[in-house]
C-alpha cells in the first residue's frame, strides 16, 4: 500500500529555492565565443585522449578526444573552428587541467555537421551503451560520472527500476525543471533507451512537488506507457541524491558504502536522458547543455544552451553582469565548487552559474561562534551522521575516529549541516579536509607496502556519483 | 566588465540558514523577559534589583575571563536572568552578585566559554549559593505584599558578608493573611497539604522569584518551540518522565504523595523543563537522546521531591541530566542510512 507513505525520506533541510527567476523563463541559446575551452576530463574517470594537433580544423560534433578505457568518454567538437592549442587551464574541478583550445570560425553555423550511423531501433543492450560512450555522454546533473557505465548492467546483478531523477533539489537551478517541460517526448524516448540498455523492467521519473507542470505534463504523456511512472516527492533538499530518492520512490535503502546497482536500481538524471532521447536518433555527440544562470548578480537570469568549453566570463557578458566582489559558483548554491578565473569553461557537469553579488557574499560571511551542540545538524543529515560530534573530532584531528567511529565515509558532502548551523561552524570543508588527509595517508601507506607497482591513477573515489542533482 | 571582478572562493555551501546563534540567544532573552517582568510585578522592586545585580555580575563575570566579543552573544545575559528567576525575590544582593560570579566562572568559562560548559551554568550559580547560603536561599517572601513598588524586602540590602536580617516578622506585617513563609512544594512535603493546582497554574504562591506562574513559563516556552529554538521534546519528556513518576507514586500512597498535577504545576518544574533542561550546550544531540534525557530529569525531580532532604529537586536533577549527557549520546548514536542493525 505505497499510498499511505508519503514519498520522502527523513532528516534534510528546506532552504529557500530562488527558482521563480528563471523556472518560467523559455531555454534560450548563447552564441559561440571567439575562444572556446575545452577539457579533456569534464567526466570522472580516465582523461580523454586527443585525436587533433594544433592548427587542425575540427568541425561541430566531430570527436576531437577519445575515450581512454571503459571508465572514461571522448570529447567532440562544440563548434567548427581550428585547434589553437592543447594546454593546461584552469578549470572547476583543478587548478590546471590538459585543455584544447578552438578558435571558433566566424559566423559558424550551430548546425552539427558530423554524425554517428546510428540505427537506435535496431541495437542491441550492448550496442546502445556503447552509442551512449562514443556520445560523449555523462550525468548531466552535475555529477559527470559517465552514463555508458551506469547503463551497463552485468549479467549477475540484474536492475529492476530505472529512477529517472527530476528532483533538481539545488536551489536556484531550473535546467532539468525547464528540460522536462520542453522536450517532455526526448525524455521519454531517453527513458525507453536506458530501459532496454538496463534491462529494467519499468521506470519511475521522480520529481520535486514544487514542479507540478512537469509532473503534469510527464503524467499526461507517458499515460499510454505503461512500465513509465510519474511521481511526485516532496520538495526537500537533498531529494535529488541518488540514495534519498531511491528511499523515497521504493521505500529501500543503497547500503553504506554501496551502489543503487546493489540493490537492483539505476539512476539517471532527466536532463541525461533528455540529451539521450535527443542526440541518440540524430547521430549527434554532446556538444552544448542547459546551464541556470542565475543569483543575484545577474541581470538577465534565465537558462542557456550553452556550447561546452564557453568561458564563464563570455557567458557572463551576454547575461549582463556588473559588480566587484562575487563569488561564482559552477552548479548549485549547496554543491557548486567556487571558481576563481573567468576563463574557467562550461563543462559537461556544469548545470548552473550562480553569481552572488558582493551584498549577497557579505550576508553569508558571518562570525564562526563555537558549536551550542543544538543538535540540528544531526537533525538535517540525510544520512544519518553526527555531524556535531564529527566536526568536534575534526577540529581535534581526530580523522580516523571519525572514519572508525561515526562513519566520516558515508558523507556525500550535501551540505545540510553546515547550512543549518547556527553558529556558521563550516563542517562540510572539515570533513572534506579529513577526507583527503584520510586518502593521503592510505595513499602513503599502499606506496610504503609495495614501492615497486606502477599503478599511475589514483582509485576513483567511491559516491562520488552520489552527489545531489 | 571582469577586469574589476574581485572574485572571492568560498566553501560549499554558498548559501546558510538565517538562524544564528545570536539570533537563537536574542529571542531567549526576549523569552525569559516577561517571566521576569512577572517577578518584578510579583515582588516589586527588590526582585528589580536582584534581576539586574545578577545579570549585571554575569556580564562583568564573563568580560573579566573571556574576551569583549563574546559578550555580543547574548549567552551570559540568559545565564543572568535564568538564575535570577530561581533565586528568592528578597535574596540579598551581594549573594545574588556572588551566585552570577559562580555561575559564569565557574560554570561556563573556567570549561572554556559558550559551548564548552557540561553544566548549565545558571545552575551551576544556584547550586552554589544553595551550599553556601541555605538559610537565604530558602526563605520565601509572600507575593503582592503592599508597598512592594516603593520599599525593599528587609533582606535585599544586606551589606555584603553579613548575615542578612530575619524576614519572619516583616512579613508578618505586610499581608493581612497568615503568611507561613514556606513554597507550595515545602508544605506537601512537611503538612501533607496542597495548594489548588489553578493558583499553581497561575503563579499567585510564594516561591522563586520566577517559579511562579506555570502558565506563563508555558506560554514563553511556546514562543520559543514554535519558533524552533528550543527543542520541544525535552520539556515534553521532562513533564512526562516527572508525571509518570509522579502518578506511580501517587496511586501507592495517595496520602504522602501528591499527585502529578500539583507536581507538574508546582516550584520550579516548568521552568526548568523549558529553560533550563533545553540549554542546547548541555543537552543531548541525538533524537532518542533527547528524549531520554528528559524523562530521567522528570523522574530524578519527582524521586528528590518525595524522598530527598530538600523541598525541590529540579535543580540537580537536571545537573545530572547535564552530566549523563556525554553518556546518552555515546550510546544513542542514530542508525547510519543505509547501514544494517546488527
Amino acid at each position: 500500500m505505497r499510498w499511505f507513505r508519503r514519498r520522502t525520506f527523513s532528516h534534510g533541510i528546506h532552504p529557500p529555492d530562488h527558482k521563480a527567476e528563471t523556472a518560467a523563463l523559455p531555454i534560450r541559446r548563447l552564441p559561440f565565443p571567439e575562444q572556446l575551452v575545452v577539457p579533456l576530463n569534464q567526466h570522472i574517470g580516465r582523461p580523454a585522449v586527443p585525436l587533433v594537433h594544433k592548427g587542425q580544423e575540427v568541425v561541430r560534433g566531430e570527436p576531437i578526444a577519445r575515450a581512454d578505457g571503459f571508465l572514461s568518454v571522448p570529447v567532440h567538437a562544440p563548434a567548427t573552428g581550428r585547434v589553437r592549442d592543447i594546454r593546461p587551464m584552469p578549470t572547476a574541478r583543478d587548478r590546471l587541467t590538459p585543455c584544447i583550445l578552438i578558435d571558433v570560425y566566424e559566423a559558424a553555423t550551430q548546425e552539427v555537421l558530423w554524425h554517428y550511423p546510428w540505427q537506435p531501433e535496431e541495437m542491441d543492450r550492448q550496442a546502445l551503451v556503447q552509442a551512449v560512450q562514443e556520445m560523449g555522454l555523462v550525468g548531466l546533473g552535475g555529477a559527470a560520472f559517465p552514463s555508458h557505465v551506469k547503463l551497463s548492467v552485468p549479467e549477475e546483478k540484474p536492475a529492476h527500476t530505472l529512477v529517472v531523477n527530476g528532483c533538481e533539489c539545488e536551489p536556484y537551478l531550473s535546467c532539468d525543471h525547464r528540460v522536462m517541460v520542453e522536450q517532455p517526448r526526448d525524455l521519454l524516448r531517453g527513458v525507453r533507451y536506458a530501459l532496454r540498455a538496463t534491462g529494467a523492467k519499468r521506470a519511475i521519473i521522480g520529481i520535486e512537488d514544487n514542479k507540478p507542470d512537469a509532473i503534469a505534463l510527464l503524467r499526461e504523456l507517458a499515460a499510454q506507457e505503461p512500465d513509465i511512472e510519474v511521481e511526485a516527492v516532496e520538495t526537500k533538499y537533498p531529494q535529488g541524491s541518488e540514495k534519498m530518492l531511491i528511499r523515497s520512490l521504493l521505500g529501500l535503502e543503497v547500503p553504506a558504502g554501496g551502489i543503487p546497482l546493489d540493490i537492483g536500481v539505476v539512476v539517471n538524471n532527466v536532463g541525461t536522458l533528455a540529451m539521450l532521447g535527443a542526440l541518440l536518433p540524430k547521430g549527434e555527440a554532446l556538444t552544448e547543455r542547459v546551464v541556470s544562470v542565475t543569483g543575484p548578480g545577474v541581470k538577465r537570469p534565465g537558462n542557456y544552451r550553452v556550447p561546452l568549453g564557453t568561458p564563464i566570463g563570455f557567458v557572463l557578458e551576454e547575461v549582463g553582469y556588473e559588480g566587484e566582489a562575487c563569488d561564482f559558483v559552477l552548479g548549485g548554491p549547496m554543491m557548486g565548487p567556487s571558481v576563481s578565473d573567468l576563463r574557467t569553461p562550461i563543462t559537461k557537469g556544469s548545470s548552473g552559474l550562480l553569481v552572488l553579488d558582493e551584498p549577497a557574499v557579505r550576508q553569508e560571511s558571518r562570525p564562526v561562534w563555537p558549536c551550542i551542540k543544538c543538535g540540528r545538524c544531526v537533525n538535517a543529515c540525510p544520512m544519518h551522521l553526527n555531524p556535531a560530534m564529527l566536526g568536534q573530532l575534526a577540529a581535534a584531528g581526530e580523522y580516523d575516529r571519525m572514519a572508525e567511529k561515526y562513519h566520516l565515509a558515508d558523507c556525500f558532502e550535501c551540505g545540510s549541516c553546515s547550512w543549518i548551523c547556527p553558529s556558521n561552524i563550516p563542517l562540510v570543508q572539515q570533513f572534506r579536509v579529513a577526507k583527503q588527509w584520510l586518502r593521503d595517508q592510505a595513499e602513503r601507506k599502499q606506496r610504503e607496502a609495495q614501492p615497486a607497482t606502477a599503478d599511475p591513477q589514483p582509485a576513483e573515489e567511491p559516491g562520488k556519483e552520489a552527489r545531489a542533482a | 566588465m571582469s577586469d574589476k571582478a574581485r572574485i572571492e572562493l568560498r566553501p560549499t555551501p554558498h548559501i546558510h540558514a538565517p538562524q544564528d546563534v545570536v539570533t537563537i540567544m536574542r529571542n531567549v532573552v526576549l523569552a525569559c523577559l516577561p517571566l521576569a517582568g512577572w517577578a518584578v510585578w510579583q515582588y516589586g522592586l527588590s526582585a528589580l534589583l536582584l534581576g539586574i545585580t545578577v545579570v549585571a555580575s554575569c556580564l562583568l563575570t564573563e568580560r573579566l575571563f573571556g574576551r569583549a566579543e563574546t559578550l555580543r552573544d547574548w549567552s551570559a545575559v540568559i545565564t543572568g536572568l535564568l538564575l535570577f528567576l530561581t533565586l528568592p525575590p528578597g535574596f540579598p544582593l551581594w549573594m545574588g552578585a556572588v551566585a552570577g560570579f559562580v555561575a559564569i566562572g565557574l560554570g561556563k568559562m573556567l570549561f572554556g566559554g559558550l559551548g564548552m560548559n557540561v553544566f548549565n551554568p545558571a545552575l551551576v550559580g544556584r547550586a552554589f549559593v544553595q551550599a553556601a547560603f541555605p538559610v537565604a536561599i530558602t526563605t520565601w517572601t509572600p507575593a503582592f505584599f503592599e508597598g512592594r513598588f516603593t520599599s525593599f524586602i528587609p533582606s535585599t540590602l544586606a551589606l555584603p558578608f553579613t548575615i542578612p536580617p530575619e524576614t519572619a516578622q516583616w512579613a508578618g506585617s505586610v499581608v493581612v493573611d497568615a503568611f507561613t513563609g514556606a513554597t507550595p512544594l515545602a508544605l506537601a512535603k512537611f503538612e501533607q497539604s496542597l495548594a489548588p493546582t489553578r493558583d499553581l497554574f497561575l503563579g499567585t504562591t510564594a516561591g522563586s522569584a520566577g517559579e511562579s506562574s506555570a502558565l506563563l513559563v508555558l506560554a514563553c516556552g511556546l514562543y520559543l518551540a514554535v519558533r524552533k529554538m528550543l527543542d520541544w521534546r525535552i520539556p515534553v519528556s521532562v513533564l512526562a518522565g516527572a508525571a509518570i513518576t509522579a502518578t506511580l507514586f501517587h496511586l501507592l500512597d495517595p496520602v504522602h504523595h501528591p499527585d502529578a498535577g500539583f507536581m507538574l504545576f508546582s516550584g520550579g518544574l516548568m521552568l526548568g523543563a523549558w529553560f533550563m533542561a533545553t540549554d542546547m550546550v548541555g543537552s543531548p544531540v541525538t533524537p532518542l537522546g533527547v528524549v531520554i534525557y528528559g524523562l530521567l530529569i522528570g523522574a530524578v525531580t519527582v524521586v528528590i521531591r518525595l524522598f530527598g532532604g530538600l523541598t525541590e529537586g529540579v535543580m540537580y536533577a537536571i545537573l545530572l541530566g547535564n552530566a549523563a549527557t556525554p553518556l546518552i549520546d555515546q550510546f544513542t548514536q542514530p542508525r547510519v542510512f543505509g547501514e544494517r542493525r546488527s
